[in-house]
């Protein structure tokens, strides 16, 4: 069938198009060309006056995995208060902090998200990442895959074995786990906690290992790079959410040398402590070094105020945190000599002087960072706020005025501690394809997606111009995912499955031999039975896997 | 015949994966790794495997539209058993949330035990590799660990190596509570596991003092349920020193009213434990047959643990109410459908309302329900997925046998279609 968008205003960073009016073809799920063959159109969307995106794509979001589940758990009364009947088209379910699964596909569906990537997949928990993700429907998913307080990995720094033998862990887990990058949860820091560490600075040594969180995000940057895989090492820095961290996100870029690394929710990492309460922001000194260093790349991590819950593979920091649990329960747990785990209810208020000052900061860091394709807009969904919330900051981001209103709203000391009020920049909606389309595409290193150039699949949203960016932002006309129209007016009308992308290194099959020995003397499940098949994936007749080029790799 | 080697098990919950079985046809014999669970659950005769209709023999197609029938004209149908793999599980659901009906696992009123102390105030846990390889203190309460997993010691604890333990050997055990049934717990030099025993009945009393000392608490008493103080204070000092102790509990032995206070009880000593400057976890023991698959698939399908109602057009959760046994002594169900794709032991309660049973193949019946359709069992009859007691790792389950048996996704999905 061929469809055709006609009229619309155009943005399409990626294309170099910033708000021309153009038509769009599709056809079997691409975009193509006009037809030169004179051939009928079949169905014609008139989208004069309409705003034309790709569809966007969530680049941190905690939709997948183990965590998530025991999040939900937790909270019977949080699901209670947002029950969401079935229709039609849709399943039941459960929504607010931490929504079940299928709800969550709907939801980010509706606010013309067609993509969202799991940043913590631990391996061992890699089937339970996939399965979850393979239960929501219509958005395209993937998974970082979790590394730095593995045993394996710590053994093999201690033991000096050379990067290469690293690269072939590193290539062998990203396969065994299918995932498209790899994330590194406070560096060695889940795996100090086991031995009753409760802190871990960069050049902070394990006590049972000789190696500093320093040296795993070097070496794994390293093989991240020299495998060619196209995400950057995705940090969670250490010191998470203490008051103080900025320096230690500052010497984390300067550690890392050169090499492309994305430091995730980085609002949490951006804590001074001057003022009467030793709290302040390190907002302005985190984007100028990462508008100094090319080679990083941040997202936010926003908070918004209101009831959310906390699910973190940072189980030293989570429990930490854990006496602000709101309502007071919490749950850290050790998990397989591979990770941990850490959930916390947070209750983010704006008339608390921290919770204000972290608002502000996040704003200050999407405001200060001169380059929309090196900064992403995410809540870390649900540890800043839900998903739910990403119009309402797109608002805070595009309407200055908007902005000062609910400044002038929190905490009082917080306002006094905040640059934002003399920040007069405000976000276009080029800038917001950037970040939510084109950017995160290119980072994550999705081909064919995150653009509306011909050939690429048909992930389109469709919004109505408004000056009120929040409505605007809410509700798109229409979303079209792989071409098929499944939203109108932000309401699913077709439940389509996407697709799980993933990347696929080569790596030294000889690495097989440590890792089964390992595996024999020390886990709990044989090899064989750890690494996940495609037809885990495939078999239900949903699912699919898209594998993605690696740098260098045609 | 051919032999299959590293089989995991869908029926211990503690994750065998190293089983050898040989393959005769249809019949399957252990030949390595088997155990007092494991292999009777393996080797079990695959018996009567026809679909009945009211006891009459039937086809697959009609008894699927038989169970259609039935599903369509009710007001309250309660799913029960829930006893199957993750694709069983969604299935089952599906059907759940188009027909109104109450999901229910057959074991919830135990896993409600950890539920309630977890949704209260929460723990801190942790996963089997943990155990192996860090654990040097075990306290065991009120739970006979090797009558519910006969290899969890050979397994997790007198393990040849551990990464952490010079010698995993020397590790100790303590018994609170019930003695253990055998010696599965004695140390390879012989030695055997600490018990202090007590009456089931007492244990909330005794976890409670521990929760208290741990405290710094005075207790005005020289002895609670007839264990001196200085006996359990001797236990928090052990824990204290510990590297890394872990506190195992089997919800399923904790049989006596309101336990999930014994349960918060040792959950809060774990944190208290940990908030004074040492590291310990608990360790909830229990969840097999697809407990734990079915709080999971439950869990992120519709936010809620496995005991759920679609009623009202979204599922509800409600821990109490909406029990099987409950519903169905109320008269508040008008229709049973059972899932039990692992034991054929495990067969539905006993109910005028009319029954669909999805039954491993050869369950027998005193009262012939209205629609049963024997199902093959994964991880035997089809590849699945199940979890592992500790939740974090699901296991792949693997097909030995093409026995013509259908999965239960097969046939919910069926049930679902012919609506």
């Amino acid at each position: 069938m061929l469809i055709k968008l006609t009229g619309g205003r155009v943005y399409d960073p990626a294309s170099g198009i910033d708000g021309q009016q153009l038509d769009i073809y599709v056809e079997n799920g691409r975009i193509v060309a006009p037809p030169s063959d004179g051939r009928p159109v079949d169905q014609e969307y008139d989208l004069r006056g309409k705003v034309v995106m790709s569809g966007a794509i969530d680049m941190h979001t905690h939709i997948g995995g183990g965590k998530g589940n025991i999040a939900r758990t937790l909270l019977p009364e949080d699901h209670r208060m947002d029950p969401v009947a079935r229709t039609s088209v849709t399943r039941s379910g459960n929504g607010h902090a931490m929504p079940s699964s299928f709800i969550a596909g709907y939801r980010y569906a509706e606010m013309g998200y067609t993509a969202c990537f799991e940043p913590a997949v631990l391996p061992i928990n890699a089937r339970q990442a996939h399965m979850e993700m393979g239960d929501t429907p219509i958005v395209d998913k993937g998974g970082y895959v979790m590394l730095g307080s593995d045993d394996f990995l710590l053994r093999m720094l201690t033991a000096q074995k050379d990067q290469k033998a690293i690269n072939d862990y590193v290539a062998w887990t990203l396969n065994a786990a299918k995932g498209i990058g790899i994330k590194v949860v406070n560096a060695g820091g889940i795996n100090a906690f086991k031995f009753n560490q409760r802190k871990l600075d960069l050049d902070e040594k394990n006590s049972h290992y000789d190696v500093t969180p320093r040296q795993i995000l070097q070496t794994l940057a390293k093989a991240v790079q020299e495998l060619g895989v196209k995400h950057p090492l995705h940090v969670h820095g250490c010191n998470l959410g203490v008051p103080g961290n900025v320096d230690t996100t500052l010497d984390t870029i300067q550690g890392v040398e050169g090499l492309p690394m994305h430091l995730t929710h980085i609002q949490f990492h951006s804590y001074g402590t001057e003022g009467d309460f030793k709290f302040s922001s390190g907002a302005a000194q985190i984007a100028e070094a990462i508008n100094k260093n090319p080679n990083i790349s941040a997202d936010v991590g926003q908070i918004l105020f209101g009831q959310t819950v906390t699910a973190s593979g940072d189980n030293m920091r989570q429990h930490a945190n854990h006496r602000f649990a709101n309502p007071n329960k919490w749950v850290c747990m050790d998990i397989e000599c591979d990770a941990g785990c850490g959930v916390v209810p947070f209750k983010y208020k704006d008339q608390n002087f921290v919770n204000a000052l972290q608002w502000a900061i996040g704003l200050e860091i999407f405001l200060l960072v001169e380059d929309p394709w090196r900064i992403f807009l995410t809540t870390d969904h649900p540890n800043g706020a839900p998903f739910t919330s990403y119009p309402h900051l797109i608002r805070l981001l595009m309407d200055k005025s908007f902005r000062n209103d609910m400044l002038a709203t929190i905490h009082p000391e917080a306002q006094k501690m905040t640059t934002l009020a003399s920040i007069d920049r405000e976000y276009t909606l080029n800038e917001i394809a950037i970040m939510t389309r084109a950017g995160a595409a290119r980072i994550i290193g999705l081909q064919d997606r995150g653009a509306l150039a011909e050939g690429n699949w048909a992930d389109i949203t469709v919004y109505t111009e408004n000056a009120d960016r929040q409505t605007m932002f809410s509700k798109p006309d229409y979303v079209f995912k792989d071409g098929e129209l499944v939203v109108r007016d932000g309401e699913v009308v077709k439940v389509t499955w996407g697709t799980t992308h993933i990347v696929k290194p080569d790596y030294d099959l000889s690495i097989e031999r440590d890792l089964q020995h390992y595996f024999d003397r020390y886990l709990t499940m044989k090899l064989g039975n750890f690494k996940i098949s495609d037809d885990e994936i495939t078999e239900d007749g949903r699912g699919s896997l898209s594998v993605h080029p690696l740098r260098g790799v045609a | 015949m051919t032999e299959i080697t590293e089989i995991p098990s869908p029926f211990c919950g503690i994750g065998t994966d190293d089983l050898s079985i040989q393959i005769d046809g249809t019949q399957l014999t252990v030949t390595g790794n088997g155990c007092a669970v494991n292999t009777p659950a393996f080797e079990q005769a695959i018996g009567d495997s026809l679909p009945s209709i009211n006891g009459q023999t039937a086809t697959l197609e009609q008894a699927v539209a038989k169970a259609a029938e039935i599903l369509r004209n009710t007001q309250q149908p309660v799913f029960g058993g829930c006893a199957s793999d993750v694709n069983g599980m969604r299935a089952l659901l599906a059907l759940a949330d188009k027909t109104g009906a109450v999901v229910d696992n057959q074991n919830f009123n135990i896993a409600r035990r950890n539920l309630l102390a977890m949704q209260d105030s929460g723990w801190m846990n942790c996963t089997l590799a943990e155990i192996k390889n860090r654990c040097d203190l075990l306290l065991i309460v009120g739970t006979d660990v090797e009558g519910f997993a006969p290899r969890f010691f050979e397994r997790y604890l007198w393990t040849e190596h551990a990464m952490f333990l010079d010698k995993p050997g020397d590790r100790k055990v303590i018994y609170l509570g019930k003695a253990p049934s055998g010696s599965a717990s004695t140390r390879p030099d012989g030695k055997q596991a600490q018990v202090i025993p007590c009456a089931d009945a007492d244990l909330p009393e005794v976890s409670a003092s521990l929760s208290a000392l741990v405290r710094g608490h005075f207790l005005q008493a020289d002895s609670v349920a007839g264990i001196a103080i200085s006996e359990l204070q001797a236990i928090i000092d052990k824990l204290k020193t510990a590297r890394y102790g872990v506190v195992l509990w089997g919800a399923g032995a904790l049989a006596f009213e309101h336990a999930e206070l014994t349960v918060q009880s040792l959950c809060s000593l774990v944190k208290d434990i940990n908030l004074q400057g040492n590291r310990c976890s608990g360790f909830p023991l229990g969840g097999k047959e697809g407990d734990q698959t079915a709080n999971q698939v439950c869990g992120w399908t519709t936010g809620y643990p496995a005991r759920v109602n679609y009623a009202r057009g979204f599922p509800e959760y409600d821990p109490f109410l909406y029990d099987t046994q409950t519903l169905l002594n109320n008269g508040e169900a008008d229709a049973l459908l059972w899932l039990q794709s692992f034991n054929q032991n495990s067969r539905p309660p006993h109910t005028q309302v009319p029954s669909i049973v999805l039954g491993r193949a050869g369950m027998q019946f005193d009262q012939a329900p209205a629609v049963y359709i024997p199902i093959g069992t994964p991880g035997i009859d089809h590849a699945g997925h199940a979890y592992r007691l500790d939740n974090v790792v699901a296991i792949r389950l693997k097909k030995l046998r093409d026995a013509g048996l259908p999965s239960s996704a097969d046939v919910l999905s069926a049930i679902e279609h012919a609506l």
